[in-house]
This record gives C-alpha cells, structure tokens and sequence, in this order.
C-alpha cells in the first residue's frame, strides 16, 4: 500500500513540475507564478473532489453514485444563466466574481439545505429516494436553463457556455485563498467522522449494530460533501463525472476497503488526472477544448463500463 | 434484561406490530416464531433499534433504548439480519475484525486482536479466515458473519432466520453453537425462526407472534403442543416425543 | 372515469386549443372566415392540435410500454436514456451529414435512440440491485453520460446552442409540411395495442415468457423499436417532452390499476389531454409570447413526479 501510495504521490509531483516548467520561455517571472496558481486550483478543486465522491459513495454504499446526481451542477448552471439572462453579462453579478461565487455557493448551499430538510423530516426515508429528487430537480433546472440559453442572444450565450464547462486557466487569486480556506476546515472537521467511514461501507445495518449514529454521521457527512462540491464547482465550473472517475480507479488500484489509504489515494489519482488532462489540452490539443469536457467523456464512458460489468447476479 | 413494553409499529397506516409486551430471559435462547408477516422481524429490528418505535418502549438493563448511547449500546446487544450482502471485497478475518469496533473504534489493540482469532476458531473458521467472503459458499458465508457477532462480544445475541438458505447440517452447526454460547459463555440469545423442530430442539423459551401480536409465550414445553400450534398456523400438528424432544409432524 | 368522459374533455380542449392565438379567430367566425383565417387553421392552427394530440398519445404510450417492460413505475423514455440518445443521434446526423434531409437524420437519430434504449435494458438487466428508485436513478445518470458525450462533440463543433434549441420542445414552429413525421407513429401505436398484453408477459422475464410459449426476445425488440421510433419523431418535430412518459400512464394506474390492455386506451387520451393542457397554459400566460412546451411540461411534470414518488414513499413507509 505504502509502495502504490508512494508511487502516485511521486508521479503526481513530476507532473505537477512538468506543467510548471515545460516550453517556459524567458518571460518566466509573469509564466511561472500564473502557472502555480493553476495548479494550485487543480489540486484544490480535484481534491475537494475525490475526496466528496468517495464519502458520498461510502454513506450511499454504492460505487456507481456522483455527488453531482443532487442536482447541483444542473443549479450552478441555471444561476449562472440566469444571471446572464436577466442582468446581462456586463452586469455586477456576472463581472464581479466574488459577488458570483458567494451568490453561488451559497444558493447551492441553501439548495441541499432545504433538501435535507424536507427528507429527513420523515426519519428512515431511502437515501436514493433523496438522490432521485435531487436529480429530478437537476433536470428541472436543466429544462429552465435550456429555455433562457435560447433566448439569449448568442454572443451572450458565448459566455453562459464558457461556464458551462470547468476551466483552471482564469481563476481568480482571491476566491482561490477563499476556497482553499473554505476546502481545509471543512476537511478537516470531517477527520473526526473519519474512522467511522469504514464501517459505514458495510452498509446501514452492520452500522448501527456497531454502535455508530448513523443518521447523525450521515447527515453531517452529507453536508460536507455538498460544501466541497459547491464551492469547487462555484470556483471552476462543474465536472460531472471526475470524482466517479478517480475514486472508481482508486478501488481498482488500492484494491482495499481501507479510507486512511483510499482517500489519499484517490485525491492523487484526482490531481494526475487533472494535471496530466491539463497538459495534453494546453500541448497536444492546443487548448482547442477543455479538460472537463475530456474528464467528462472518459469519466462517462467509464460509468457505462462499470454497469454494464456488473455481472448477473 | 430486555423488557418490551407496549411497542407498536405501523407502515403507511397498516399495523405491523401492535401493543407488544415481552420480557427477554437472562442467559436463555428465545425464538420469536409464527406465520408468515406476523411482525417477528419487524419486533426484532425494534429491540435492536434497526427500527424505530412508533410508540411503546423497549428496556435494556432498565433504560429505555432512546436513552442508551448508541456506542455503548453496541457493547452490550448485537444484531444480525438474515440478508447480509456486502459491497466490499473483505477477507474473513477483516469482516470479523469489525465486531471490534465498538471497543476500539478502528484502532484494534493486541487484545481485541485475540478476541477476533477466538471468534475465528469458535466458528471453526480457521482454514478460511484469509478468504474473500465471495469466494465462500452460503454456510461459510453465515459462519463469517456469525463470528463478526461473537467478536463483539455482547451480552445478547439477536439473530434474524440465521438458518436462512441453510442446508440441515450447517443448520445444526449453527444451532449447536447458539447453544454453547448460551452455556459455556452466559449469553442470551434472541432469534427469529421458521421451523418449529428447530425452535423445539434448541431454545428454552418460544414467544409466539400472529397478525402483529403475541398469541402465546412460555417455555418451549407448553409451547409445542398440538392445541396452541393450531391457534398460531390453524393446522393441525401432532406432536411426538423423539430422544426427549417434541417434534412437530407437519408435513402432512 | 369513463373513456368517454375522457373524450368529452379532450374534444373540447381541442376546439378551445384552436381558437387560441395571435391571429384572433373566435368560433363564431367559423362560418364566414377569410381567407387569411383560413390560412392560419390550415397551416398552423390544424397542424398544432394533431402534433399534440399524436405527440401525448404516443409519449405516454411509450412511456407504458418501457415500464411494462422493465417492470418499474419509474422508468420512461426520459429516465431510460431514450431521449438523450436520440439527441445525440441528431447532433451526429447536423455534424456529420450537414446536408441529410429530415427522413435520414430521423433514421440515425432513430438507430441512437434505439441502441441507447437496447442498452439501458441490457444494463437493468445486469444490475443486481433492483430497487425501485435506484433504477430510474441509473437510467437519468445514463442519460447525463449520453449528454456529456453530445456536449463534447457539440463544444467542438459551436453547435450547443443550436442542439438547446432541438431540446427545447416547442409547438410554436409547428405547421403544415414540418409535422408530417408524427403521422409515423399512428401505425406503431396500432402496433403497440396489438402487442399490449405480450409486452406484460415479456416484463415477467424470459423465463416466464418461454414457459407461456412466446418468443420474448422478438417482443422485447418490438417494445423497443416502437419505444425508441416514437420518441425519435416527437423529438423531431416537437423537441423533448420530459417526464410525460413517466407521469401520465402513472396517473392513469392511480384509478385504473395495472391492466394494460384496459389501459392503453386511457393512457393515450390522458397524455393528449396533459399536453393540450400545457401548450394552452403555456400560450395563455404570456400572451402573445408563448412559453415553449418542454418547459411547463417540464416544470409540471417534475412537480407531479415528486408527488408520485412521494406517495410512493408515503404508502410503503
């Protein structure tokens, strides 16, 4: 374990140098520093990811599940539609990024708030059940953004569509110190539900013959996981299927049950592939598409071979 | 002790259990049996706070469930359901592994280490303790979970058709060890059970559940008996005495 | 309620529906129209109310046939991937044959959709854990894979904005000689009430269709194909109309129970009725503008899904 962890860390650091220092020409001093930032954002934003998706999958106890299936990336982009919509892209909300990524995170926020609310009211309601509102609601907002993207005018729409996609190559410094700041309480409030996540693996009832509170865990867990997803997205745009990408390939890989060795595990995964999508979009693609829209299509494909493998039961 | 207490449960309007009042004998084997949907699970589950109560209350050790902490809780009661499909790829001894965690909360010590190889070897699982659980066949499988229970280590046992898919030798094996844990550890062992030869063979006390309430309950001898046998499944069941056990002739 | 009440309902919602628009026309204009009238029923008015009524019957005939096949309330051809495949369809149909006539862009749209569909069955199929709202759960994420897959083609082609708008259901562009397509799925929902009890019996399983003495695979692929041909039009010619395979043959089990062949008749005059409902709120509220179909279908249908699951919920604790 310590050997495969090892290995990744090694790999996402060469990666890491790589991006920083390849093809960096004279003007170092301006590259440099706009290249670390964009690093920065990625490892932020990836980790944040990887390590949501694979509580969310540990409390849903189901592999083929995505935080964004609550309908939170459908919600970011009916805001920013929205936005764009009915005040216009030269307007404050639209320009002003820190104004946009509070509006954001804390709509996204009160979203799930409400959610929560309004299903755990009943106790022992299914946790899919929560999931398929959620992603009825997505759908809904899906059907309200499609109808203002086409009345908008299409230069416009130029810019409603440059957020629908995830992108590293403008983040803004200070939301960046914000969201890293944001990212480490909330990371590090959940280590001390940490040891519970192994035993929430085995499902609901061994759980709570264990003598964990479930429900409590549960909803504190979830919580966490749609504070980290909100403000990732809130900072780059939505990628929809990175974290079912990378926690999937961290169990093939770790071929363990084991958090302590998971979650590392797959924050790394979630940087290599970040950094190394990053890489071959700037270098090979020149910049032609984006790296969320790649991660997505792999990540994707990728679902329909985990369901399609499961075999008959 | 476990003391039930006018505990009622309903599922969108539809009783399931209603008013049941049960007292749990200390170091003893009591099965909960009688028809299909008569709310033995469902009574189960509620002393085991899987289920919550609509309303009524259930005593351990004089305090009421809702009062107890869920963590220490777990040290003194421990639960099985019949169906135990797990998502992870786990070996024996890590799934058994887990029935420590209560005491050590992950963090396994040497002693919890040694209460994990006890259980191992109480189940006879020695051989197989390295082995995936989806390599095991059913039996094994129920084996390793049964060890997972006896790891933890609580005062009561409750177990849900533990013979459930069992074949008549591992059925017994498992019987047999119910049986021990009740004599050689001092445990008490609570469990749902469909076959009446069973229950009559191996417990001590019966708790007879029809349409959602208790219809009988006594020791085993008063409940075997061709009379209150028809009162709970209305068919008539001869009883014979068979080397000192009172077998049920149902099958015809 | 009776078929014919039903009727009734729908016969007046039909005559209200064509006396509703821009060009004032009052029924008692009926019998000294001009000429420009005449022109407006001819060739937007008439054309609207048959795309509806023909696109409510056979969205939620289809969506009945895809429940009575994978045996769940819950699926349809928007929470089954049939929609967003048949979406990619066309997205593949405007990059790679920019100059195919509508028929041929129909018939790729129609092999997508088709296979997308075939797919999602062989994956319930696969699945070991069946529960009830996990299923339309994997069938909505299937259906966000699909579009991620048209997003990423689309991005690098501009053309996102061009396939929002194929998304969009709207009736505001039907008229005479763009709707003619729906007039495909008359004879596929013959087909599918021929078909009805088999499609029950084939929901049951292989195993329990072959020991009845049916071929199930050959009515699987029947379901499919009518399934998969039907949505390809409306989607078509109308754009997508989320949800309404899902609620309307739902509602339709609330008071009528779980026979098909008593159903289907039902099922297909409640869904005309539903979207004749929408498309005139949808024109009324803010008249003269109209809001596009997809999105109070949208908006009800989601509202009503809740509440079925909900209630749902409700009974099963």
């Amino acid at each position: 374990m310590k050997v495969k962890l090892s290995f990744l860390a090694l790999l996402a650091v060469a990666l890491i140098v790589l991006f920083l220092f390849i093809h960096l020409g004279p003007n170092w001093d301006y590259a440099l520093p706009r290249r670390l930032k964009k690093v920065l954002a990625i490892a932020i934003t990836g980790g944040a990811i990887a390590y949501a998706t694979l509580i969310f999958q540990t409390i849903t106890n189901n592999r083929i599940l995505t935080p964004s299936v609550i309908g939170l990336d459908s919600l970011y982009m009916l805001i920013q539609t929205f936005v764009i919509y009915v005040f216009g892209s030269m307007s404050l909300p639209s320009t002003n990024k820190q104004l946009n990524f509070f509006i954001t995170v804390g709509l996204m926020i009160a979203f799930v708030g409400v959610l929560y609310k309004l299903l755990f009211k009943r106790e022992g309601r299914n946790l899919y059940f929560l999931l398929l509102i959620g992603l009825v609601l997505g759908t809904l907002f899906g059907s309200m953004s499609t109808f203002m993207q086409v009345l908008i005018d299409p230069n416009e729409f130029l810019i409603v569509q440059g957020r629908m996609f995830a992108s590293f190559n403008n983040v803004n410094t200070d939301l960046l110190v914000i969201s890293i700041i944001i990212i480490a309480l909330v990371a590090a409030y959940s280590t001390r539900l940490g040891k519970y996540l192994d035993v929430m693996s085995l499902g609901k009832e061994h759980a709570v013959n264990l003598g964990i509170p479930y429900d409590y865990i549960v909803k504190r867990m979830l919580v966490i996981v749609a504070i980290l997803i909100a403000v990732s997205t809130a900072l780059v745009g939505p990628i929809t299927f990175l974290g079912l990408l990378v926690v999937n390939v961290a169990y093939q890989f770790m071929r363990t049950y084991r958090h302590s060795i998971l979650i590392p595990g797959a924050i790394l995964i979630s940087i290599i592939a970040l950094v190394g999508g990053q890489l071959i979009v700037e270098r090979v693609f020149a910049f032609e598409t984006t790296v969320s829209v790649i991660i997505n299509f792999i990540g994707g494909a990728y679902f329909l071979y985990l369901l399609l493998r499961e075999k008959k039961a | 002790m476990i003391e039930v207490r006018n505990v009622s449960k309903a599922y969108g309007g539809k009783p399931v259990i209603e008013e049941v009042s049960v007292g749990i004998k200390k170091g003893k084997i009591t099965s909960f049996i009688g028809p299909n949907g008569a709310g033995k699970s469902t009574l189960l589950s509620m002393i085991s706070r899987l289920l919550t109560k609509d309303s009524g209350q259930v005593l351990i050790e004089g305090k009421e469930l809702s009062d107890w902490k869920s963590k220490d809780l777990a040290k003194k009661i421990s639960i099985l359901k019949q169906s135990n499909h797990i998502n992870l790829r786990l070996t024996v001894r890590e799934l058994v592994s887990f029935g420590r965690f209560p005491y050590s909360q992950g963090k396994l010590t040497k002693e919890d280490w040694e209460q994990v190889d006890e259980a191992i070897a109480y189940m006879d699982l020695v051989d197989l303790q390295g082995k995936y659980l989806d390599e095991l066949s059913g039996g094994q499988n129920q084996r390793a979970f049964i060890a997972m229970v006896i790891a933890q280590n609580t005062e009561y046992i409750l177990l849900d058709e533990p013979l459930n898919n069992l074949d008549m030798k591992h059925s017994v094996q498992i019987m047999k060890v119910l049986r021990r844990l009740v004599e050689e550890l001092g445990k008490t062992v609570i469990l749902v059970i469909h076959d009446i030869n069973f229950a009559s063979c191996y417990s001590d006390y019966i708790v007879a559940l029809k349409n959602g309430k208790i219809v009988k309950e006594g020791s085993t001898e008063t409940i075997i008996d061709s009379a209150i046998l028809k009162e709970i499944y209305d068919m008539d069941i001869p009883i014979e005495i068979i080397n000192g056990n009172r077998i049920g002739i149902y099958f015809s | 309620m009776k078929l014919w009440y039903l009727l009734v309902v729908l016969i007046v919602l039909s005559i209200t529906s064509l006396f509703i628009g821009v060009k004032d026309i009052s029924p008692l204009d009926l019998f000294s129209l001009t000429e420009a009238q005449q022109q407006v029923l001819m060739i937007s008015r008439f054309p609207r109310l048959i795309s509806i009524i023909l696109a409510g019957f056979g969205m939620s005939i289809t969506g009945l046939i895809m429940q009575q096949l994978s045996r769940n309330k819950f699926v349809s051809p928007t929470t089954g991937g049939t929609d967003d495949s048949a979406r990619l369809g066309i997205l593949v149909a405007l990059m790679v044959f920019p100059s195919a006539s509508t028929i041929e862009k129909m018939l790729l749209a129609f092999a997508f959709a088709l296979a997308g569909t075939f797919l999602f069955m062989k994956i319930l199929d696969r699945i070991k854990f069946k529960d009830t709202i996990f299923i339309p759960l994997v069938g909505l994420m299937f259906g966000n894979v699909i579009s991620s897959v048209t997003t990423f083609f689309a991005y690098k082609n501009d053309l996102i904005q061009n396939i929002s708008s194929w998304l969009q259901g709207s009736f505001s562009l039907v008229m005479s000689g763009r709707y003619e397509l729906l007039y495909v799925s008359i004879p596929l929902l013959v087909l599918a009430y021929l078909y009805a009890n088999k499609f029950t019996i084939a929901g049951l399983g292989q195993e329990f269709s072959a020991n009845l003495g049916m071929n199930h695979k050959l009515v699987v692929n029947i379901g499919l194909v009518i399934v998969a041909l039907v949505s390809v039009v409306v989607i078509l010619t109308v754009g997508t109309l989320p949800f309404l395979g899902l609620i309307i043959p739902n509602i339709v089990t609330l008071y009528m129970g779980d026979n098909l062949k008593k159903n289907l008749a039902h099922t297909a005059v409640v869904g005309a009725i539903f979207v004749l409902v929408c498309d005139i709120i949808g024109r009324l509220i803010i008249f003269p503008y109209e809001i596009p179909i997809g999105l109070t279908i949208g908006v009800i249908g989601s509202v009503i899904f809740l509440y079925l699951l909900m209630r749902r919920k409700a009974y099963e604790g």
